[in-house]
């Protein structure tokens, strides 16, 4: 469920870049693992407090996300969405190659004080689990609220509708995507964050995370950001249910396996709307 | 700047368009063909990576650079051609029939992929091929049976026919055939009908569509016969690495793939071969400057008193040396080759004979792309 959340926070990021610029980052993964580093980073060596150094690296990765966005990302539109994907890739490599170079490949633990336990009716709730779900809880409400409620949410909404109709209105396309990008690398950066201490800090904690985190975005339907929350619960669900009754093996393989049904069955997944082109 | 005087539509699809280019191509041929004798053992076994990484582009290329399917998954179908052609062999099939029905099966299993893929497009395809690498990884690990999981699986030098290609040189030349086959093969189903309809779907399904291409059955072909392309490069493969483990044939693998066909350029089977080159030989490059830098900097500092250079290549053989730092340099050239020449290194060999042969008219804006704004591939 806790791990759900993850990929559910990770795919919200794929949705939020995907909606807006169609474009689809790969490089989601890594983003996260610089975020969990950056947090570590500041707890560890500076001796920061907890929620300042989670603070710190969401706003350090967000604003990395919008430079990006500007520097490289803004040279790549209307070319085909292929060459998007082989950007991202190699950007990806840069980033895990940097953390790698940067932090080597040992294994951190990164400090949390979530870390009791509360006992209810006989089932143990760890705090760090009930952390990431309160973390994931938290942060779509001010998504939520920031997306319907707020001007800038709303331009953002009309940006990922039609461009052109929202330039027209006078939405500074340009700068909502830098927004965009931001923070959906802010949500990656929280995720990788919340995610430290379940699976510890190393260089390729993001590769595999942003694997499953698109099967959740497939399953709940590329473009739709209930959809990736809730396809994000079900993979880590079906991962769960797998490595628990099934042979070993199919706890990593489960989830791509209900992918490919998925795809072939339905490809505009469970809350996607499919459109066809006029001629 | 030669102009060719057209008398009849065939010469459009001739395999070769002139006598020069023949002229060129058979100098091409027999420089392959003579190099090896003249090289030193080891180069000539990290050459023959170059003709291996040319056929998994050449089926690359079909797939993404001329039907525009994009598979992130294609290490899979190399790893399914490795593994089946090992497991024949082992099993004392001759060495012809063996690659023959490793063929078939990779064949088999790209018809099988691609027929779902038919449904999507575009991203969800790249996603869908994913997936389907990872389930294979997977299997290649857990079915000991046949792969024998992670214990791996050796495999001799190949014996054709009695011959034995033990040594690096023959396997060379083994390679080279098979290559100078696929791209024969290749090359004449891309000027046929086949070739024109996969061409046809790329830049516009729709379009395709309307003028009477069955998307149905000239993409899964395209699918059926890149895998099948693959499934021989794997039985290579096979034979050059000598040892099979099932983590080989990774996502960072059909990345490589991927980074091969797009550094190349997309849409020409010259760019898949430049791909090849620069994919099997950056990591023996890197090796070299790894060992060398720092040296020829200490020495450059000795000779002309500046000391801080001999740091500088200290710190930079230092870098080159840290694992991982590969698949970032990798990542760097694939950002900066599309973002500045999207048409590889074949299209900047284009540029460079262009501006030869037009000598002081070269202009670059002949190249230069048309303002381009935002297509939306939500609406297919």
């Amino acid at each position: 469920m806790a791990v759900g959340c993850i990929y559910g926070l990770v795919a919200l990021g794929f949705v939020l870049i995907y909606k807006a610029t169609e474009l689809v980052n790969f490089a989601q993964g890594d983003l996260l693992t610089l975020g969990a580093f950056v947090c570590y980073m500041a707890v560890v060596w500076w001796g920061l407090d907890y929620w300042v150094g989670f603070v710190i690296a969401v706003v350090v990765i967000g604003a990395f996300g919008a430079l990006l966005d500007r520097v490289v990302l803004r040279q790549v539109i209307g070319q085909p969405q292929f060459a998007v994907v082989m950007l991202t890739i190699g950007l990806g490599a840069m980033f895990r190659t940097f953390a790698s170079v940067t932090w080597g490949s040992e294994i951190y633990t990164l400090p949390t004080p979530f870390g009791g336990v509360w006992t209810i009716g006989g089932v143990t709730l760890s705090h760090q689990y009930l952390s990431i779900i309160a973390g994931t809880l938290v942060l779509c409400g001010v998504l939520y609220a920031f997306f319907n409620h707020t001007r800038l949410g709303v331009a953002m909404q009309a940006t990922s509708q039609n461009q052109l109709a929202a330039y027209y209105m006078g939405i500074p396309v340009k700068l909502i995507f830098s927004l965009i990008w931001a923070i959906s690398a802010g949500v990656a950066a929280a995720a990788g964050i919340l995610l430290a201490p379940v699976t510890l800090i190393d260089t390729n904690m993001g590769l595999a995370v942003a694997l499953k985190a698109f099967a959740a975005a497939v399953l709940g339907g590329f473009g739709s950001i209930p959809g990736a929350l809730f396809g994000g619960i079900i993979i880590g669900l079906i991962e769960l249910y797998a490595g628990a009754t099934l042979p070993e093996g199919f706890k990593d393989t489960a989830p791509y396996i209900v992918l490919l049904l998925m795809l072939i069955v339905r490809p505009q997944g469970l809350f996607g709307t499919l459109t066809r082109k006029k001629v | 700047m030669r102009f060719p005087f057209k008398t009849s539509y065939n010469q459009d699809i001739r395999l070769f368009r002139d006598r020069v280019d023949v002229f060129w191509y058979g100098l091409l041929a027999v420089a392959v063909l003579v190099l090896p004798l003249l090289m030193d053992e080891y180069y000539v076994g990290e050459s023959t990576w170059v003709f291996i990484y040319g056929i998994c582009g050449v089926s690359l290329m079909v797939l993404v650079g001329y039907t525009g399917l994009v598979s992130l998954g294609h290490a899979a179908f190399l790893g399914i051609g490795a593994y089946a052609h090992a497991f024949f062999i082992m099993h004392g099939a001759p060495w012809v029939v063996a690659v023959g029905l490793a063929v078939a099966i990779t064949t088999a299993c790209g018809l099988i992929v691609g027929l779902p893929a038919l449904r999507m497009t575009g991203i969800y395809l790249a996603i869908a091929t994913l997936a389907f690498s990872v389930i294979i990884q997977e299997v290649f690990s857990r079915w000991e049976s046949v792969t024998h999981g992670f214990a791996g699986m050796k495999v001799d030098r190949p014996v054709i026919f009695g011959v034995a290609f033990a040594d690096d040189r023959s396997f060379y030349y083994l390679c080279l055939f098979f290559l100078v086959i696929v791209l024969w093969l290749t090359r004449n189903l891309l000027r046929a009908p086949t070739g024109r309809a996969w061409i046809a779907i790329r830049d516009s399904e729709i379009a395709a569509q309307s003028m009477g291409v069955n998307l149905a059955i000239y993409k899964s072909m395209a699918f059926a016969y890149s895998a099948g392309v693959m499934g021989l490069a794997g039985a290579l493969f096979a034979h050059k690495i000598a040892f099979l483990a099932p983590d080989i044939f990774n996502i960072l693998l059909s990345i490589q793939f991927l980074l091969l066909v797009i550094v190349g350029g997309l849409g020409s089977l010259h760019g898949a071969l430049f791909g090849a080159v620069f994919v099997a030989l950056l990591p023996p490059l890197i090796a070299i400057l790894r060992d060398s830098i720092p040296d020829s900097m200490a020495e450059f500092a000795v000779s002309t008193g500046i000391t801080p250079v001999a740091s500088v290549g200290a710190a930079v053989g230092a870098f080159l040396a840290k694992p991982g730092v590969e698949a970032g340099i990798f990542g760097l050239i694939l950002v900066l080759v599309i973002l500045l020449e999207p048409l590889g290194m074949y299209g900047r060999w284009l540029k460079i004979k262009l501006f030869f042969s037009t000598f002081p008219m070269y202009k670059a804006s002949t190249f230069k792309r048309q303002k381009s704004y935002m297509r939306s591939e939500r609406l297919r």
